[in-house]
């Protein structure tokens, strides 16, 4: 650590000598100063002798040089060079803790200058509640610093520590520049100044700074409450969006021939596994694109599960048509042996898929809220799936195909359309895309062969909610449950959360028995 | 009318094959188990009691199912949710019954000791009372299903659409009673049970009663479904199960009938979980996953839809099956599972009572 930080920092040598002195040979208060003072004049230069200190590698002569004694052999501590051999009489400097105290602060401020942004954001992060002594160094960081976030966090650091000035301007100021912020740690902070201690007076004496201090907190509350809003609306759509890609197939279907495939959840696994597949294709052949997995991943998902899907209806839907409850039944079947078959072929554990280095960490908005790229990505996609299976839809002869027989099946048929054909395309499309929303579903959770088994029952509420026959129901039931669920969530807890959503649904199909979006026209039912 | 009516639900031959089955049941086994040496070749284990019991519930619940899904179209897939009320109803008493005898040595069951609870929840309050509970067994299944069933049947929901909300609804009765918060058990249910009604639950001559009431109750409901099924309600019901509209047109409102069958199909149920949990000795809301109902379809497929015996014949069939392979080749269950459903509805929509009938006439022309 010290030669690396000795190696960034060059040659720029120029320590306060009288510190370093104090540091070989006074007493700890003296040492306490010299630390201090190091830290003060904000020299980086003087990081590798602190931290050898705080190592236990500096040692000194009785006539001042300082030494810097590590496996690799010593140097000077002042002039950085090395030295062919050590002086009989250097000894180790011995610290205690109030040093040691002293030393831990002075290494965090000294992070600030690391070159690893999430290193200095630490740093910066820590010294909120720091030593005013160390406003210069942060006011000087802040003179360099170009990530936002540091930068932020360095502005917070700042005013805290004005917090501590003993001159209510500066106060005030501080307090007032707090007020920008969107942090639980600063309305923490804030809070602190309005607490009374025992003999009744206010930890602030000065009553503007008070009153400034509660405009601030409410200002901060209010922007938290923003963010924690934003931030439902955000997890909300996530999960919206992956009903979506898991609804979308299933009410296609449904719409269609009338069937609910109870295997559709396995679809959504298959296009996981073929994900977790082309994962280690890609390791084991191609390591050096491994972060393009995805994208290759993405139509082999969709090809699996339609292939998939469309075996299944040769074999076994289209023998079962106008018998909905058997043909679920069937499925059920289907999805049994489905779930058994990845059991023997990869094992009953679940398998690890990683998400590429581009899909990794997230970005902070508002503050405190932080959005994971891989569920920004997740929404685009499915937005990017519906805009395709919209296109298909009605741009496409399948997809006038699949409208004239979702609306009358025997008038489709009178009028040459090949039903039987475009049943079997259709039930491919869904279990297509189906497959896909396995592919995305893979990024975010575990994929096992019980994966389909947790969104079987939440799709089907957005198929019964949305009605069938449209899209546009499919999708305005999968973002809006998305988003109750996750309104819902913080104040009845995920259970009841999803009972009540349930419970819900039962009472909306009083009021409209097809759901969101019936099909208008006169059809007839048996 | 009713006891007129009684000897005619089956010809001769019917109650014969009755007749045989409650001298089995009641006298034959029991008999076998309690009175004959274990050495003895003629010796009936307890694991063979305990499974013909649980066999004999499992087929009570697909009577159950087969009246509403043979005779009233309705196919739910939420019958486990019932079945796993009724052991809840009992199992609140048998909890009760363990009294300080439990591992914490306090009067409150288990789990509420270990979830620092000081007092009993006030939905527990007179299950100590047997009657108490014995009536929950049937009002608490019952009243959840004319509730839900009002709701869903007066907005006319139907086929597949009832069949996957009843779905969703023993599911979320499962996350719920996960819960520990619930005050069921959480995770772990009701287990470690000691004693019904005074006589401790390993005694075998216990073990030989629940077995007996088991059979009992089995016959008491086959009866009273070919009651149902035979009377003009259930003309009516079968009639709303082959064209429900035509059958509004006629001038009959569907509902009530509809509602009826599907009270007294979750109650049925009730009372076989009842029995049920007396005899495994544990229900946990394992019971109420969406698989266990599904299954519950199945055997009702594989005896064959609105016969009344034949779901009884199809549990029976599927649960030996299934006792057989999960010992033999646990790996292959599901699959063998998995192609039954398949297998069956492709290839036998009539169940083996179809499968037979087909025979016997084939063998007559």
């Amino acid at each position: 650590m010290a030669v690396l930080f000795a190696v960034w920092l060059g040659n720029a040598h120029a320590l306060d000598t009288t510190a370093l002195q104090n540091l070989a040979t006074g007493d700890n208060d003296a040492r306490i100063a010299a630390i201090e003072a190091l830290v003060v004049a904000g020299d980086v230069a003087a990081l590798p002798v602190i931290q050898a200190l705080q190592d236990g590698a500096l040692q000194a002569t009785p006539a001042g040089q300082l030494l810097i004694v590590t496996e690799a052999g010593a140097t000077d501590a002042v002039t950085n060079q090395p030295l062919a051999n050590i002086p009989k009489d250097a000894a180790r400097i011995t610290i205690n803790n109030r040093v040691r105290r002293a030393l831990d602060a002075a290494l965090v401020a000294f992070k600030l200058f690391s070159p690893d942004s999430t290193k200095r954001l630490e740093a910066a992060q820590q010294l909120s509640e720091g030593d005013p002594i160390l406003l210069p160094l942060v006011q000087k960081a802040l003179t360099s610093e170009k990530d936002p976030a540091v930068r932020a966090a360095l502005e917070l650091a700042q005013s805290g520590m004005a917090l501590q000035s003993d001159d209510s301007k500066q106060r005030l100021a501080a307090v007032q520049s707090l007020a920008n912020s969107a942090q639980e740690a600063t309305k923490t902070r804030l809070l602190k100044l309005l607490e009374k201690d025992g003999a009744g007076q206010f930890a602030e004496p000065d009553a503007n700074v008070r009153a400034a201090a509660a405009k601030a907190i409410a200002a901060i509350e209010q922007r938290l409450k923003i963010a924690e809003y934003a931030g439902h609306v955000f997890t909300g759509i996530s999960l919206g969006s992956i009903l979506l890609l898991a609804a979308l197939g299933l009410a296609i279907v449904y719409g269609l021939m009338g069937v609910i495939n109870m295997a559709h959840g396995e679809l959504l696994m298959i296009g996981a596994y073929a994900t977790y597949v082309v994962q280690n294709l890609f390791k084991t052949h191609l390591p050096q694109y491994l972060d393009l997995y995805l994208i290759a991943a993405v139509p082999v998902a969709f090809g699996v599960a339609a292939l998939v899907g469309m075996a299944l209806e040769r074999g076994v839907i289209r023998h079962l048509y106008g018998r909905p409850l058997e043909t679920l039944l069937a499925t059920w079947g289907i999805s049994l042996i489905l779930i058994q078959l990845m059991r023997t072929v990869f094992g009953a554990q679940n398998v690890e898929v990683a998400n590429p280095s581009w899909m990794t960490g997230g970005v902070t908005v508002l503050g405190s809220l932080v959005l994971p790229y891989n569920r920004i990505v997740i929404i685009v996609f499915a937005m990017l799936v519906l805009c395709l299976v919209w296109l298909a839809f009605t741009r496409t002869r399948l997809g006038l195909h699949m409208r004239a027989v979702t609306q009358n099946r025997a008038m489709a048929d009178c009028m040459g359309i090949p039903t039987g054909r475009t049943d079997m395309l259709a039930f491919g499309l869904g279990a297509g895309v189906a497959g896909l929303g396995g592919c995305a579903l893979s990024q975010i959770g575990n994929v096992g062969p019980e994966l389909g088994q947790g969104y079987i029952v939440d799709s089907f509420m957005v198929v019964v909610l949305g009605g069938v026959g449209q899209i546009a129901g499919t999708v305005y039931a999968a973002l809006g449950l998305g988003v109750m669920n996750k309104f819902l969530e913080p104040y009845w807890g995920a259970v009841l959360a999803k009972i009540m959503l349930l419970v819900f649904i039962i009472l909306f199909i009083q009021k409209r028995p097809q759901g969101l979006f019936a099909a208008k026209g006169r059809a007839v039912e048996g | 009318m009713i006891i007129e009516r009684l000897p005619q639900l089956y010809g001769t031959k019917g109650w014969l094959v009755i007749a045989a089955f409650l001298a089995l049941v009641c006298v034959l086994m029991p008999a076998l188990y309690l009175a004959v040496p274990e050495d003895s070749p003629f010796h009936v284990p307890a694991w063979l009691i305990t499974l013909l019991g649980k066999i004999m519930c499992y087929a009570l619940v697909a009577l159950a199912m087969d009246l509403v899904w043979g005779y009233a179209g309705i196919l739910s897939l939420g019958h486990g949710l019932f079945f796993a009320l009724g052991g809840y109803a009992l199992g609140m008493y048998l909890m009760r019954m363990i009294g300080r005898e439990g591992e914490s040595g306090s009067e409150l069951p288990d789990f509420m000791v270990f979830l620092d609870w000081k007092e009993l929840p006030w939905y527990w309050a007179g299950t100590d009372q047997f009657w108490y509970c014995a009536l929950l067994i049937v009002l608490a299944p019952g009243l959840l299903a004319l509730v839900f069933g009002y709701f869903a049947f007066r907005s006319r929901i139907k086929g597949v659409y009832f069949s996957i909300i009843t779905q969703a609804l023993t599911f979320a009765a499962m996350l719920l009673f996960f819960r520990n918060d619930t005050g069921f058990g959480g995770n772990n249910g009701f287990t470690d049970f000691k004693r019904i009604l005074g006589f401790s639950l390993a005694d075998p001559a216990t073990k030989a009663t629940l077995f007996i009431a088991s059979g009992v109750t089995l016959i008491l409901a086959l009866l009273l479904c070919r009651y149902i099924v035979t009377s003009k309600l259930g003309r009516v019901l079968t009639a709303i199960r082959d064209t429900e509209s035509r059958v509004r047109f006629c001038g009959y409102n569907p509902l009530p009938y509809k509602l009826f069958a599907w009270t007294l199909s979750a109650m049925l149920c009730g009372i076989a979980g009842a029995l049920y949990v007396p005899q495994v000795g544990i229900i946990n809301p394992s019971e109420m996953s969406p698989a266990n109902s599904i299954e519950i379809a199945i055997w009702t497929a594989v005896g064959g839809r609105g016969t009344l015996v034949g779901p009884i014949i199809g549990a029976a069939l599927v649960n030996g099956a299934k006792s057989w392979f999960t010992v033999a080749f646990p790996e292959y269950w599901l699959y063998f599972l998995g192609l039954l459903f398949i297998l069956v509805t492709l290839f036998l929509p009539q169940g083996v009572m179809g499968l037979a009938q087909r025979l016997r006439s084939k063998r007559n022309t």
